[in-house]
């Protein structure tokens, strides 16, 4: 057991553990931010218990953290070890002829989405911290109102961001398409169920992504024709 | 009607030369021939120009043996699918192509010359577990004596076609072994003569992969659909299960 990660099936095993639980954040995630489309005080409401409920500040925050960066070290493990597994490339590689282009980027893909989770917690993350933990402000409120809403859109005000932000979901989703699926390969899952799990994926990496495209959308597009 | 073809092959002296593709000419190929056959041709003529012929592996030429190989055209065993190369035919090319034709690429898998490579690695894996112990001092049971699950026994039995030519490894981005490994597993894993020893077959083999210098599995599936026997890969899901439960026990 104790050398389960140092083999290459326990390496995946545990890229999987990590998918299956930002997969699940993500899901969270969207849950509350859709809240900003249809009703601002109760995304306010909901974001105001994530942001001071000691749980999910000091528990949940750092296995969040720690999923996070792990999924990315373990990922740029992995290439490294399957880039020195073939020191000599082929002249000529018709990859497209037998695996999808998802599938044979994943790297790719997971770098967009580390550069849009940096300009994400220089926007939303760091600022939050900041307030809470340095500044000791744990009301959530600015000029006697619940500040996060507001936060919210004036983030998307800005066409380049909003753009940015749009490309990330659509790395976002292309990761996905492949990755779902994935992991449930890594820990041993492929039986009579695999074909509607495999259906259920693809509609997951669609949905969510453009979820979040149409919340980014939808603020910038409120602040562009107000 | 007959071909002529432009040849870019891949030409090695020696496990230590540094090796570089090299372009021949063939003509008047028929589309009947079989892909080794039009290499025969060319090796007749640079034999007969007193040229080293190109040295690629081959043995039984009807599919079953596993020791053709080649990258053909950017794919393991070339275009057609579930076939080794011996079976490809020159009907699935046209007059005039240019013609690719590289050794499987891995680290685990050394050119020993030109097109061959040496895949004696898969034969360490399957020492180190791909086998069941059975007494033989004129004691045996009849394996047929004890019941099987016709699903399990159907299951069992094509993870056992795997011909073991390591096309999985070589079209795989990741020079993976994991459908070869998996498949040997499952053979043994499926069925009731393969349980006793499990557990140490399993992380024997994946360990011996692993030792090998063969790549994780980002599960493309690009290995699934060049095998020439279809191995699938419910095999690689299956030894992930079995790996897991044996390194909860051990």
């Amino acid at each position: 057991m104790s050398g389960i990660l140092n083999s290459s099936i326990g390496r995946k095993f545990a890229m999987a553990l990590s998918a299956f639980f930002l997969m699940f954040f993500l899901l969270q995630h969207f849950a509350i931010n859709i809240l900003s489309v249809f009703s601002p005080d109760t995304f306010n409401e909901a974001s105001h218990f994530m942001g001071t409920f000691w749980p999910v500040q000091y528990i949940l925050q750092p296995i969040l953290i720690f999923g996070v960066i792990f999924h990315f070290v373990m990922g740029f493990i992995l290439e490294l070890k399957n880039r020195s597994a073939r020191k000599v490339s082929y002249a000529k590689n018709n990859g497209a002829a037998n695996s999808s282009w998802m599938s044979r980027n994943m790297i790719w893909s997971g770098l967009a989405i580390l550069a849009f989770v940096g300009l994400h917690f220089y926007d939303f993350w760091f600022p939050e911290i900041n307030t809470k933990f340095i500044d000791g402000d744990w009301s959530g409120l600015h000029n006697g109102e619940f500040r996060y809403f507001e936060e919210l859109q004036h983030k998307f005000h800005s066409h380049v961001r909003t753009i940015l932000y749009v490309i990330a979901f659509i790395f976002l989703a292309l990761h996905l398409l492949h990755g779902f699926n994935s992991a449930f390969q890594s820990v041993g899952a492929n039986n009579k169920y695999t074909k509607g799990l495999n259906g259920f994926g693809k509609a997951y990496a669609i949905l969510i992504p453009l979820g979040f495209i149409f919340i980014a959308v939808y603020h910038h597009l409120n602040h562009v024709l107000s | 009607m007959n071909m002529n073809l432009t040849l870019k092959i891949w030409r090695q002296k020696n496990a230590s030369d540094k090796g570089k593709m090299v372009d021949y000419k063939v003509s008047d190929i028929s589309p009947d021939m079989s892909f080794l056959e039009m290499l025969d041709v060319l090796n007749e003529q640079l034999v007969n120009k007193d040229e080293s012929p190109v040295a690629f592996d081959h043995d039984c030429r009807e599919g079953i043996c596993g020791m053709c190989s080649l990258y053909i055209n950017g794919e393991a065993h070339g275009p057609d699918r579930g076939i080794t190369t011996c079976q490809l035919h020159m009907r699935m090319f046209k007059d005039g192509d240019t013609i690719t034709i590289e050794p499987f690429r891995a680290t685990a898998f050394p050119v020993i010359k030109d097109l061959i490579v040496d895949r004696s690695s898969f034969d360490r894996i399957q020492h180190a577990g791909g086998f069941i112990s059975v007494n033989t001092s004129g004691n045996t049971i009849d394996a047929n004596a004890i019941p099987v699950n016709k699903e399990d026994a159907d299951t069992a039995f094509e993870a056992a076609t795997c011909i073991g030519c390591g096309a999985c490894v070589a079209t795989c981005k990741n020079s993976s072994a994991m459908l070869f490994v998996g498949a040997k597993v499952s053979q043994f894993a499926l069925l009731p003569q393969g349980q006793v020893e499990a557990t140490d077959r399993v992380l024997n083999m994946v360990k011996q992969m692993d030792d090998e210098g063969f790549g994780n599995c980002t599960n493309t599936g690009a290995c699934e659909i060049e095998c020439p026997k279809g191995i699938s890969l419910e095999n690689i899901a299956r030894m992930n299960s079995e790996y897991l439960k044996a390194s909860l026990k051990g």
